[in-house]
């Protein structure tokens, strides 16, 4: 299972529309991730790419289009050779992930940056064309009390005492295709001998640590540079 | 002790709550009033417990944690108990893709478990949620404080945990889901029992009067958690006089679950139809209420 950030392409005619106004754009993907999830790499790219430009031919406003793949749109030095080709056009279309789009908005604070991607979560997949959510980045991670299954994400009401009576069939009440994460936990730690565990009362989760905080940041010391 | 469940409207008027709490109020000890139920918008709990208190009937509140996050829950409980109200129902709450607002925020800051337990160490210890003393010690509230459990969801086994979990947490009531499948019911009230529940908390059994076999399998497939058994529903279809059908079935149920160990009371939730209730109570042999 490869765990990324899990995006998936806007449809074309949405993209289509929000670039309707303009006749030469840069379309940026990323190796990373969504390469990985197949949405926004440089095969995708250069499909999308085309797929405009064909759309726009037909619509007889063609439309120029440059592309570039960047190695990690994450780090502002995989931008660098992105700059020469940044000359002379107003828009930046972004199949990066969102934090790859504001990455680009933040080196290019002239350019329109459009996002062409929906990113979704964090998740993998074990199987292929298929990716599930997996971490709710929630900042304090309880997945030792849980038998490694998270509640915060999986559960549709992040339950951290239990399941909340609505499962059926061991399916999530508001999706029969979903497992409830509940009896996920439950199998677990049932099969590691430690349901005495769930029978321990999990006390209010700290919000403050999740985005409900505000903005977060993760300061390394030991590997700043000066 | 009789209870019965009842939706508030889905606008501004209260007459027809009032009516119907005047209508049933001699047959319940309490009425139960749903938290914007299968998430839909309705008149607040707290509003329509304030106004059946007006006819003079005793209101359960229930407050869900779809809706609130721990600031909001305490704002409206030290509201609620300073408009007379003093029992609650604590639930985590149906998710709002079921609702009329599919396309809402939901909260979960606390799970249902979490918010009793709060809510308890508040009325005890008299500290907030966040553990910040009360000043005024003797102005803080007091609730009845109840909780639902479901011995029919999965997973099956560890409903009586929670039931447990619950109870330890501080809920001195449970009233439990809506309850077709009897022997699944004693099967979990047996398990209760070995676990030592039965003397630490008052059990209401939930039983609720089926209309006719297209409202059984509604709720069937569109409630989340309740189970009703085919039998029942091939009951209901074989019937000449369904409504009939439906009320016998209850008024059955109740006096096979009255039978059960530490049953304390029966909770119907009539799903909008409170006219059955005073004909199900009486049937039942749990007419006159003690007042
Ligand atoms: S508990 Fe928090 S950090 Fe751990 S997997 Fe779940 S959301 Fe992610
Ligand atoms: S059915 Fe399971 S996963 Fe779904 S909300 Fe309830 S406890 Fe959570």
């Amino acid at each position: 299972m490869k765990k990324i950030i899990v995006a998936e392409q806007k449809p074309i005619s949405e993209i289509a529309s929000l670039i309707y106004d303009y006749e030469k754009i840069l379309l940026v993907g990323c190796a990373g991730c969504v390469a990985v999830c197949l949405s926004g790499g440089e095969k995708e790219v250069e499909i999308l790419a085309a797929a405009l430009r064909l759309l726009r031919q037909q619509q007889n406003k063609p439309l120029e289009i440059l592309t570039f793949v960047a190695t990690r749109a994450c780090a502002p030095e995989y931008l660098v050779d992105l700059d020469p080709l940044t000359k002379n056009l107003a828009v930046i279309v972004s199949l990066t992930c969102g934090v790859g789009a504001q990455y680009l908005a933040d080196r290019y604070p002239e350019k329109w940056v459009i996002p062409a991607q929906d990113t979704k979560f964090a998740g993998g997949s074990g199987e292929h064309g298929i990716w599930e959510e997996r971490c709710g980045l929630c900042g304090d991670c309880i997945l030792h009390y849980t038998g490694g299954i998270c509640p915060i994400i999986r559960c549709a009401k992040s339950m951290l005492n239990g399941p909340c009576g609505g499962a059926q069939n061991g399916k999530c009440e508001i999706n029969t295709e979903m497992d409830c994460a509940w009896q996920l936990i439950y199998n677990r730690m049932k099969l590691l001998n430690k349901l005495d565990k769930l029978a321990e009362f999990q006390p209010a989760k700290d919000w403050s640590l999740a985005r409900h905080g505000g903005p977060r940041k993760v300061i390394r010391k030991d590997v700043l540079i000066k | 002790m009789v209870t019965a469940e009842i939706n508030p409207p889905k606008h501004a008027c209260p007459e027809n709550i009032k009516r119907q709490a005047e209508f049933i109020a001699c047959y319940v000890d309490a009425l139960n009033i749903t938290d914007c139920s299968t998430a839909v918008v309705r008149l607040s709990s707290i509003a329509a417990g304030f106004h059946i208190l007006s006819c003079g009937v005793e209101p359960i509140i229930q407050m869900t944690c779809r809706d609130r996050n721990r600031i909001a829950m305490q704002s409206d409980l030290l509201g609620a108990y300073s408009l007379g109200i003093r029992n609650i129902l604590c639930l985590s709450g149906d998710h709002q893709k079921f609702g009329n607002h599919p396309t809402a925020k939901n909260v979960y800051d606390l799970d249902s478990i979490q918010f009793i337990y709060y809510l308890n160490r508040l009325q005890t210890e008299k500290v907030f949620f966040s553990g910040e003393p009360i000043k005024e010690k003797e102005k803080v509230p007091h609730f009845f404080i109840g909780a639902v459990i479901n011995p029919f969801a999965d997973p099956r086994e560890f409903q009586v945990i929670r039931l447990e979990k619950k109870i330890r947490a501080g809920a001195k009531f449970i009233q439990t889901q809506c309850i077709f499948d009897l022997e699944g019911f004693a099967d979990f009230m047996e398990q209760a029992e070995w676990r030592g529940l039965l003397q630490k908390t008052y059990i209401l059994a939930g039983v609720a009067p089926l209309k006719n076999y297209r409202v059984a399998q509604y709720m069937q497939n569109n409630v989340p958690g309740i189970v009703v058994p085919d039998k029942v529903i091939n009951q209901l279809q074989r019937a000449a006089y369904p409504a009939q059908e439906g009320i016998a079935i209850c008024v059955e149920q109740i006096k096979r679950i009255r039978e059960m160990k530490g049953i304390q009371g029966i909770h119907i939730m009539a799903m909008g139809w409170v006219e059955a209730i005073p004909e199900i109570v009486s049937r039942a042999g749990l007419y006159p209420r003690q007042k």
